[in-house]
């Protein structure tokens, strides 16, 4: 019970993109299409997981044990960066399928905010090795499903007048100021 | 070449936040308040100069094939040192900055200016393209958090500027409320542009006429 409380609270509550605002680049960037969004949103679930157990091990193992937390950031970008062009370079050689449908997003999402952020968030709550990972997973979930409705909005958006000045980023941080405010309604409904 | 018009373009026709829309996050995250969006605004401002300089210094020796960790590297380092510095000096700043500040290390204009310009560039104006930079980021930073806290709560740096009176929509200084306050100044700035390419084109038309009168 208490990972399901987490994981939803990381998908809905705390949704990184509209209420945390992190992973806006990719938002904004590659919320034009829909096809691109559904394959940005599983790439950053599957890499946030990954990526979060990963830095999870190297803090408790490597950087407490020999005092040497001041080296987290440093530490954490080479090694998530690192392990994402490892994944690259692998799903090429094996599964070039997958990598022509994923291939461009892994790339785009190397060093990027949110994939940085969920496991510093992680250390920095003193999560154990499981929440770690609920967490991490709930927010690409959370992730996902952001960009998922954005990408649906804006397609429906081309169909709209909208004023000359604000065609573009401008209606697009509108409408994901109204998002947001939906997901407002969700606050309060886990006490975190 | 002219050091003024380097810095200048940062500030507002390449302004990181309106223009690029690059490094939206904290422009978004921590601008609920002047206080702490001017402080983000100012260390970007450092660590930008500061990656800059580095980088136009080390750029003879650094491998073009393993440049972008390079880079990396040297900006997780510069802000680490910022992380410290602000954690022993102004802890209030640091408390309130949270996990933005660590952020700062995959801010893409920050490695873009070290992409586009340090590298071709040397130590003196990679200085000031930085600073010019890091300003227009710091000024949007300003001018974002100005809106939302003296709409949001009346008060400018916690002091009271409008009546006391004044009851504020809360949404603006909610997480709503920031995607709507940079929604709408994207197209401000938007509007300010196209006002200006319309004058531009203007003088030059007129440029073209006095030249032709001159010749016949």
């Amino acid at each position: 019970m208490e990972y399901f409380t987490l994981f939803m609270g990381a998908v809905i509550v705390n949704n990184f993109v509209l209420t945390r605002f992190l992973g806006l680049c990719i938002f904004f960037g590659v919320s034009k299409s829909l096809d691109a969004s559904i394959g940005m949103g599983m790439a950053v679930a599957s890499i946030l997981t990954a990526s979060s157990a990963l830095a999870w091990a190297a803090y408790n193992f490597v950087l407490v044990p020999f005092d040497l937390k001041f080296l987290t950031l440093p530490v954490f970008v080479i090694l998530i960066a690192g392990f994402v062009q490892f994944l690259e370079i692998v799903i090429k050689r094996f599964a070039p399928a997958l990598y022509n449908m994923w291939g461009i997003y892994l790339v785009l999402i190397a060093t990027n905010c949110v994939v940085l952020g969920v496991p510093l968030i992680n250390v920095e709550s003193n999560f154990s090795f499981i929440k770690s990972v609920v967490n991490a997973f709930g927010s690409g979930v959370g992730f996902a499903l952001a960009i998922i409705l954005m990408a649906s909005l804006r397609e429906k958006l081309q169909y709209a007048d909208v004023p000359k000045s604000l065609q573009g980023l401008g209606i697009a941080f509108i409408i994901a100021g109204m998002l947001a405010l939906s997901f407002l309604g969700f606050s309060g409904m886990i006490p975190m | 070449m002219n050091y003024w018009a380097i810095f200048k373009k940062g500030l507002f026709e390449q302004n990181p936040i309106f223009r690029l829309a690059l490094s939206l996050c904290p422009a978004l995250a921590v601008t609920s308040n002047v206080f702490s969006a001017l402080g983000m605004g100012m260390a970007v401002m450092f660590v930008i100069t500061t990656n800059n300089v580095v980088v136009s210094i080390v750029r003879r020796w650094v491998n073009q094939k393993v440049r972008v960790p390079v880079f990396i590297t040297i900006i997780a380092t510069i802000v680490t040192l910022t992380q410290l510095v602000l954690e022993a000096f102004v802890p209030v700043l640091y408390k309130e900055l949270g996990i933005y500040l660590a952020l700062i290390v995959v801010f893409a204009i920050i490695l873009a200016r070290a992409e586009v310009f340090a590298m071709k560039n040397g130590v003196v104006p990679s200085f000031f393209d930085g600073l010019g930079m890091g300003a227009g980021f710091a000024l949007a930073m300003l001018a974002v958090g100005t809106v939302r806290e003296v709409f949001g709560t009346g008060a400018f740096l916690g002091m009271q500027v409008l009546p006391v009176s004044y009851d504020g929509p809360l949404i603006l200084i909610l997480a709503p409320g920031a995607f709507m306050v940079i929604g709408l100044m994207i197209g401000m700035f938007n509007v300010i542009g196209e006002y200006q390419n319309k004058q531009a084109e203007e003088k030059r038309k007129l440029a073209q006429l006095t030249m032709q009168r001159g010749e016949a």
